[in-house]
């Protein structure tokens, strides 16, 4: 059943866009500088349901598409790349849940983030696996009723502030590294011992220190599917396209910031062209790529969704990897391009043109899961792979 | 057939356990191919059965066990 769509109720891209301009864009110059989680921006992510926009509305969420997240996700982006970033990594865990997790306790989970509003947070990478999160090297300890699980993450963003972690982790103490399962590990029973401090050139309000997980539960939080194929048919793909639409709403920003720039210089001189307004004219051209290019890649995920088959398709996953590597380059060199366009102006701190906060937030994007890690991979794909 | 299957596997599929004592249906992600390793087991297959995977077999289905292997190297005729 479905839930009918309220005339006056507002899409969850005009709430993005409101929350944006009104809550997250005046606490980003304070959540980068203190490198503190934006408590402000999820309070008011929250209180319009934003948490679970992605659940199906039969279950009291949104109902909303991978298209849609994109929007949400790139107008907080044009605000704040890491209050976008923490939702975009919430919504990927939400995403495993609801097309993964089918147990009694998965679903309770499912009800509680619907009403609740609970942040999701992830803890992939292990130390000693070398940066591959295909393999772990802890191990779930379950007697089929409850399960146990020790993990030296050496990051987990906004761990601290997540009321569920969802960990990968061996299957049980005798499974080969790649045999994963992923385990959602909630706070009332999960202990996190800090093992480093975040204090990063970007990306600092995503506040993602190292910590000792220690977890326990119900074994039915240990999702239904195994985490190959979570991985394959949600994690990377859902991660890398709104990890994209991060990079893409900043990009946007630094573009909205050109703009503006170049018009104010031709409204002091008319009948000037301003110097920056070819370059504008050329940006234009890659920042309009960019923008094709997520949302075609987004439109994409959300036609086979259901489509186990495609999912798991080679050429589906190497343009799911190219997106990522583009899509993080294209990013440094669309806020570059607008920084020589305004000048000094973008390189002051103290300007309404100031670009220095995103293009520290940029050089972020080909080291979260490195780009040289993904290239890699895509071309160990392609040695197999057929047009 | 079969014994050049486990061959390749042996060879290429850098599993946790012994490639010969694997039943014919067992999980070989299970067993410890991870999709890096899997890559050079079709690379291997193709080699040594000189064939190519169309796009339609490239799942990880269909490398998922000997018998599963068998059955695609069946439908593109090697005998």
């Amino acid at each position: 059943m479905t839930a009918p769509v309220l005339r006056s109720e507002p899409s969850v891209v005009d709430l993005a866009s409101e929350i944006s301009a009104q809550v997250v864009a005046p606490a980003a110059g304070a959540v980068d500088q203190e490198a503190r989680f934006p408590r402000e921006a999820f309070d008011a992510i929250a209180a319009d349901g934003l948490l679970s926009a992605f659940v199906p509305r039969a279950q009291g969420g949104r109902g909303a598409s991978i298209t849609e997240l994109v929007a949400v996700t790139e107008q907080l982006a044009k605000s704040c790349s890491s209050t976008a970033m923490v939702y975009a990594m919430h919504q990927i865990q939400v995403a495993c849940l609801v097309r993964h997790g089918r147990s009694p306790a998965l679903r309770q989970l499912t009800h509680e983030l619907v009403d609740h509003q609970l942040l999701f947070a992830s803890a992939t990478t292990e130390i000693g696996i070398g940066g591959d999160v295909r393999t772990s090297t802890c191990a779930v300890e379950s007697d089929g009723t409850h399960f146990s699980l020790a993990k030296n993450a050496p990051v987990i963003s906004y761990g601290a502030y997540a009321d569920a972690i969802f960990a990968t982790a061996r299957r049980d103490p005798d499974a080969q590294p790649n045999d994963q399962v992923l385990v959602a590990c909630r706070k009332d029973s999960l202990t996190l011992e800090p093992t480093s401090v975040w204090n990063t050139l970007g990306f600092r309000g995503t506040c993602s220190p190292g910590f000792m997980l220690a977890a326990s539960g119900d074994a039915g939080l240990i999702l239904d599917d195994p985490y190959g194929d979570i991985s394959a048919q949600t994690m990377l793909p859902v991660s890398h396209i709104l990890w994209s639409s991060v990079w893409l709403g900043m990009a946007g920003a630094a573009v909205d910031t050109a703009r503006k720039f170049v018009r104010n210089a031709a409204r002091s001189r008319p009948g000037t062209t301003p110097p920056g307004a070819t370059r504008l004219a050329e940006l234009m051209c890659l920042y309009q790529q960019f923008e094709e290019t997520v949302h075609s890649a987004a439109t994409r995920y959300d036609a086979i969704r259901d489509d186990v088959d495609a999912l798991s398709s080679m050429n589906f996953a190497i343009g799911m990897n190219t997106l990522k590597v583009g899509s993080s380059n294209v990013v440094v060199d669309i806020i570059s391009r607008a920084m020589l366009i305004v000048g000094i102006s973008g390189y002051r701190e103290d300007s309404e043109f100031s670009l220095g906060r995103v293009l520290r937030d940029a050089h972020g994007a080909a080291l979260m899961v490195n780009n040289d890690r993904i290239i890699a991979n895509t071309a160990q794909l392609l040695l197999v792979a057929k047009d | 057939m079969d014994d050049r299957i486990r061959d390749v596997l042996d060879q290429h599929g850098r599993l946790g356990v012994d490639v010969g004592k694997l039943d014919d249906r067992a999980d070989l992600y299970e067993a410890g191919l991870t999709s890096h390793a899997s890559v050079n087991v079709m690379l291997g297959l193709e080699d040594a059965f000189d064939i190519e995977f169309p796009e339609r077999l490239l799942r990880k289905s269909t490398f998922a066990s000997v018998d599963s292997i068998r059955s695609a190297l069946a439908e593109l005729s090697v005998q």
